[in-house]
C-alpha cells in the first residue's frame, strides 16, 4: 500500500539542543495512526514540522510519493493536512461559524462572504457530530469540549486528507469522547487518515490501527495496535523493562494516608456567579483532599473562589490565620499556591526564562532594595530544576521551548518555591506523559508527607482514588458527598457521582 | 575566519540586530552624500533633537511592554510645555526667581504624572482599551493647554530654564546626558528591579501574572505614570530649546515617533519585552532619517513616508523570526 505521508530522516534542533534525530513516520491513507511518547520525546515537534510551524533541519517529507514543501500552516491546510492542537487555537470572541470557515469563507457573486451558506455548512457539519449549538454565538461562550469539536469541524470542513489530533480528548467528558470517536471512525471510513496523539493508552486500543512510539527525539518502533500490549508500549516509551514497571504500580500518589493535622482552611457553603451553589470543603495539614465530579460540576470554580480569584456571593472561606482572602496576592502571602489547569493561558509567561518563571510568585520575598536578589533567585531556580528533574538547556532557556510536561514541572516549582501551606492542584498531570506524571505525583506525595495540604482536582478517577485521603464530590456547584480513604474504589467514586445524579432526577 | 563568519551569521538575529544594520546604512549613506555630516555641529543638532523622541520612546516602551499603548504623550508634552512659561512668567516667579524656576519644572511634571495616573486608572480599574483611554488626553490635553494659554504663543527669555534645552555639559547638549541617565535608570528598572520583572510578566501573560500574585493594576498604572512623567519632561525640553511655547505645536505627532522608535528598537507590540536601549536606537534612526532627508533638501512630507517605510521594515523583521 502506498503511504499518504512519508517522513524520513527528519532532524531538528533548537538553539543547539537536539529535538529530533533521524525520525521517520509513515501514515497510510484511511488509517488512524497513533504517536505516543513521553513529553519531550519530540511528538509535538514532529507534528509542527509536518504542519509547517517549524522548519526541519534535515530529512524529507513526501505526500502520496511526491516531495512536500510546506513552510506555513496555511500551505499545510491547502495540502489537506488539518491540525487540532492540544491547546486550542481558535478565536473565542468570534462566532462558531467564523471559526469554522475562517480563511475559507464561502463567497457570493459580489465576492462578499455568504453568511447564510457559511452558517448552514457549519450547522450541517456540527450536526454530523451530534452537536447542536447556535452557530452565530461567540465561540468563547461555549465549553472547552464544544470548542474542541468546533476545531475538529473546521478540519472536516476543509476536506482534509489527514487530520492531526493532538490531545484531542483531554478536555472532553466520556460522552463527548464517544462522539469524537464516532467522528474519527467516520473519517476513517471516508478514507481520511487520522494522526492521533494521546497520553491515554486506553483510547489507543479503542480507536487506533497502528502506533508509532517516540523516545528522546527518535522513532523507536511502529506496530499494529492489535499486536501490542499496554505494558509493552509503556516499556518502549520509557525505554525500561516491562517487569520493572509492573512492580511499581500505575500512579505514584498512593502510599500516604497518614494522620492529617489541624484544619488549615474551611470553605463553607460557597456561592458565586461562576456557578457555585453551596460548595463546602475542609483542608487539613498533611492531607490530599480530592474534588471529584464531572466536567462543569464546579471543581475549578471552587478552587478559584478559595484562591480569591472570583468573589463569593454567599458563604465564606475561613483561613486559620483569620484573614479574608480577596485576591491571589493575599492568598499567596498566606502560603497558598494554585497550579492551574490551563498551562498556556494561566500559567507560563512564554517570553520569560525558566528561572524567571520559577521565581514569579516569590518576587516579593526576593526583593532587596527594590531589586530582585539574583544570586538567591539563581540558587533557587537551580535547586528546583535539579529536584524536579526539569529537562532544560539551562535556567535561561525561554519556557516556551520546553515540552508540556517540563513546563508543568516549572510551574509546580513556582509554587513549591513558596514553601506553601496549601497547594491547589487543578489537573496537575493533564497532558503530561506517563514518566513525568509519575514524577509529579511522587513530588506531591513527598511534600504532603512533610506537612503540605493539597486540594486536588483531577478528571482521572485513578489519580483521585489512589491519591486523595478524602474526596469531596461536587455536582452542579454543590458538594453532595464525601468519601474517606482508605476504602475508596473507582467504582465507589463513580457510584457517588452517579448516585447523586439519579437522586436529583428522582 | 570563515568559521568566525559563520558563527557571526548564526548569532545574527534580524529582530534584534536589524536596527543596528539600518543605523550603519544610514550613517554610511550620510558620510557619502550629506555635506558637512562629520561636523560637531551636526552631532549637536541631532543629539538635541533626538533627546525628546528618545525620552518619550523609553516611556512608551514600558507602556507597550505591558501590552498597552499611550497616544497621549504628545498632548501631555504640550500641557507641560504650556504650563512651564505660565509659571515662571508669573508675578510670583519674578519675585522669587529660584523658587519660580523650580516650580516651573516640578509642577508641569507633577501634572503630567497625574495624567498618567488618569490613563492608568482608566486602563486598569475601568478596563478601557488603552488606545481609547489614552485617546481622551490625546484630544483634550492639547485643548487644555491651548485654553490655558488662550492659544497664544508664549515667548520668553529665561536662561536658567533654557539650560534644559540649550545647556552643554562636557561639550555635549545637556539633554543628551539626561537621556543617558534616564536610560541607565530605566535599564536597571527593567532588568533588575522587582517592578521591572512584574512589568514584563504582566505584558507576557497578564492572567498568569495575576494568579502569581502580581499587583497587575498597580504595575500597569506605574508604566503609564512613568511614560506621562517622561512626556512632561520632554515637553519642557522642547519649550526650553525654542525659548517659546506654542501649545498647538509642542509634541505634535510625537506619539507616532515614540511608537515607531519603540518598535524599531525591538519592542513587541503584544507586550512582554522592553528593550530600553533599543528604544534609543530606534529614536536615533528616526531622527537620522529625518535629518538626512532634510539636509539633502527633501521635503518634510517625504520624511513621513520614509518613517512609515522604517516601521514596516521593523515589523517585518519582527514577524520574520521563525524557529
Amino acid at each position: 500500500m502506498n503511504d499518504l505521508i512519508q517522513m524520513t530522516g527528519i532532524g531538528k534542533s533548537f538553539a543547539g539542543i537536539i529535538a529530533l534525530q533521524n525520525t521517520s513516520l509513515a501514515i497510510r491513507p484511511g488509517e488512524v495512526h497513533a504517536i505516543i511518547g513521553q513529553n519531550g520525546a519530540g511528538k509535538s515537534t514532529l507534528i509542527k514540522i509536518l504542519t509547517g510551524v517549524y522548519r526541519r533541519d534535515e530529512g524529507e517529507v513526501r505526500m502520496n510519493g511526491k516531495p512536500l514543501a510546506i513552510s506555513t500552516p496555511r500551505e499545510a491546510q491547502d495540502a489537506g493536512i488539518a491540525t487540532i492542537y492540544q491547546e486550542l487555537s481558535l478565536v473565542p470572541l468570534r462566532s462558531v461559524t467564523e471559526n469554522v470557515v475562517m480563511g475559507y469563507e464561502p463567497r457570493n457573486r459580489l465576492g462578499l462572504i455568504d453568511w447564510k451558506a457559511a452558517h448552514a455548512r457549519t450547522r450541517e457539519i456540527l450536526a454530523r457530530f451530534g452537536v447542536k449549538v447556535d452557530v452565530t454565538r461567540q465561540l468563547g461562550s461555549y465549553s472547552t469540549a464544544i470548542q474542541q469539536l468546533v476545531a475538529i469541524a473546521r478540519a472536516v470542513s476543509l476536506e482534509a486528507k489527514l487530520v492531526i489530533m493532538d490531545e484531542a480528548t483531554s478536555s472532553l467528558d466520556d460522552q463527548e469522547i464517544e462522539t469524537l470517536f464516532s467522528v474519527v471512525r467516520n473519517l476513517r471510513e471516508s478514507g481520511v487518515a487520522v494522526l492521533y496523539i494521546s497520553h491515554f493508552l486506553d483510547e489507543l486500543y479503542r480507536i487506533c490501527d497502528r502506533v508509532t512510539i517516540m523516545r528522546d527525539g527518535r522513532t523507536v518502533a511502529t506496530h499494529d495496535v492489535a499486536q501490542t500490549t499496554k505494558l509493552g508500549l509503556v516499556s518502549e516509551m520509557l525505554g525500561r523493562d516491562a517487569r520493572e514497571i509492573q512492580a511499581v504500580g500505575l500512579t505514584a500518589l498512593s502510599g500516604g494516608h497518614g494522620q492529617p493535622g489541624e484544619v488549615l482552611l474551611e470553605a463553607q457553603d460557597m456561592r458565586s456567579r461562576t456557578g457555585l451553589r453551596g460548595a463546602s470543603v475542609t483542608v487539613r495539614r498533611r492531607e490530599i483532599v480530592g474534588l471529584g465530579g464531572l466536567l462543569g460540576s464546579g471543581r475549578t470554580e471552587a478552587a478559584r473562589a478559595i484562591f480569591g480569584l472570583d468573589p463569593l456571593t454567599g458563604g465564606r472561606v475561613v483561613h486559620h490565620g483569620g484573614v479574608r482572602i480577596d485576591n491571589p496576592a493575599q492568598a499567596i502571602a498566606l502560603g497558598m499556591g494554585f497550579l492551574t489547569e490551563d498551562r498556556k493561558a494561566d500559567g507560563i509567561i512564554p517570553h520569560m526564562s525558566v528561572r524567571e518563571n520559577i521565581s514569579l510568585a516569590l518576587l516579593p520575598r526576593l526583593r532587596r532594595l527594590g531589586a530582585v536578589d539574583r544570586a538567591r533567585e539563581r540558587k533557587l531556580a537551580q535547586h528546583y530544576i535539579d529536584a524536579l528533574q526539569i529537562k532544560t538547556a539551562g535556567m535561561e532557556q525561554p519556557i516556551r521551548e520546553l515540552s508540556g510536561g517540563n513546563q508543568q514541572k516549572v510551574l509546580l516549582a513556582r509554587w513549591l518555591a513558596l514553601e506553601p501551606e496549601i497547594l491547589i492542584l487543578d489537573e496537575p498531570t493533564r497532558g503530561v506523559d506517563v514518566g513525568a506524571k509519575f514524577e509529579i505525583q511522587s513530588i506531591i506525595r513527598k511534600q504532603v508527607a512533610q506537612g503540605l495540604a493539597v486540594l486536588l482536582i483531577s478528571s482521572e478517577f485513578e489519580e483521585l482514588v489512589e491519591g486523595a485521603d478524602r474526596i469531596v464530590v461536587l455536582q452542579d456547584g454543590r458538594s453532595v458527598s464525601e468519601l474517606q480513604n482508605p476504602g475508596v474504589t473507582e467504582d465507589a467514586l463513580i457510584g457517588a457521582i452517579a448516585h447523586q445524579h439519579e437522586r436529583n432526577v428522582a | 575566519m570563515t568559521q568566525a563568519l559563520a558563527q557571526l551569521q548564526q548569532r545574527f538575529d534580524p529582530s534584534r540586530h536589524g536596527a543596528l544594520v539600518a543605523l550603519a546604512v544610514i550613517l554610511l549613506f550620510n558620510l557619502a552624500v550629506t555635506p558637512n555630516f562629520l561636523q560637531a555641529q551636526t552631532l549637536f543638532v541631532n543629539i538635541s533633537q533626538v533627546a525628546t523622541i528618545a525620552i518619550v520612546a523609553m516611556g512608551m516602551t514600558l507602556v507597550i511592554a505591558t501590552g498597552g499603548i499611550d497616544l497621549s504623550v504628545g498632548a501631555i508634552m504640550a500641557l507641560a510645555g504650556a504650563l512651564a512659561p505660565l509659571i515662571f512668567l508669573s508675578d510670583f516667579a519674578t519675585a522669587n526667581p529660584a523658587l519660580g524656576l523650580l516650580a516651573a519644572i516640578v509642577v508641569p511634571i507633577l501634572v503630567a504624572l497625574c495624567c498618567g495616573v488618569f490613563n492608568g486608572v482608566l486602563v486598569t480599574y475601568l478596563n478601557v482599551q488603552p488606545i481609547v483611554a489614552t485617546l481622551i488626553f490625546f484630544i483634550s490635553g492639547r485643548g487644555l493647554a491651548q485654553v490655558l494659554t488662550n492659544g497664544n504663543l508664549q515667548t520668553f527669555s529665561n536662561p536658567s530654564f533654557s539650560y534644559l534645552g540649550t545647556g552643554k555639559v562636557l561639550g555635549l547638549p545637556f539633554q543628551g546626558w539626561l537621556v543617558l541617565v534616564i536610560a541607565l535608570v530605566l535599564f536597571w528598572v527593567v532588568t533588575r528591579s522587582v517592578f521591572g520583572r512584574q512589568l514584563l510578566a504582566v505584558g507576557g501573560n497578564e492572567r498568569a501574572a495575576r494568579l502569581a500574585g502580581i499587583p497587575v493594576n498597580r504595575v500597569k498604572i506605574g508604566a503609564y505614570v512613568i511614560c506621562a512623567g517622561l512626556s512632561g519632561l520632554a515637553g519642557l525640553i522642547v519649550v526650553a530649546i525654542n525659548s517659546a511655547s506654542d501649545a498647538a505645536r509642542i509634541g505634535t505627532l510625537m506619539e507616532l515617533d515614540a511608537i515607531a522608535a519603540a518598535v524599531v528598537g525591538g519592542t513587541l507590540l503584544q507586550g512582554g519585552r522592553a528593550p530600553i536601549f533599543g528604544a534609543i536606537l530606534g529614536a536615533v534612526i528616526i531622527q537620522l532619517v529625518k535629518y538626512t532627508l532634510l539636509a539633502n533638501g527633501i521635503a518634510d512630507e517625504v520624511a513621513l513616508i520614509a518613517k512609515a517605510g522604517i516601521i514596516i521594515a521593523a515589523v517585518y523583521l519582527q514577524q520574520a523570526r521563525k524557529e
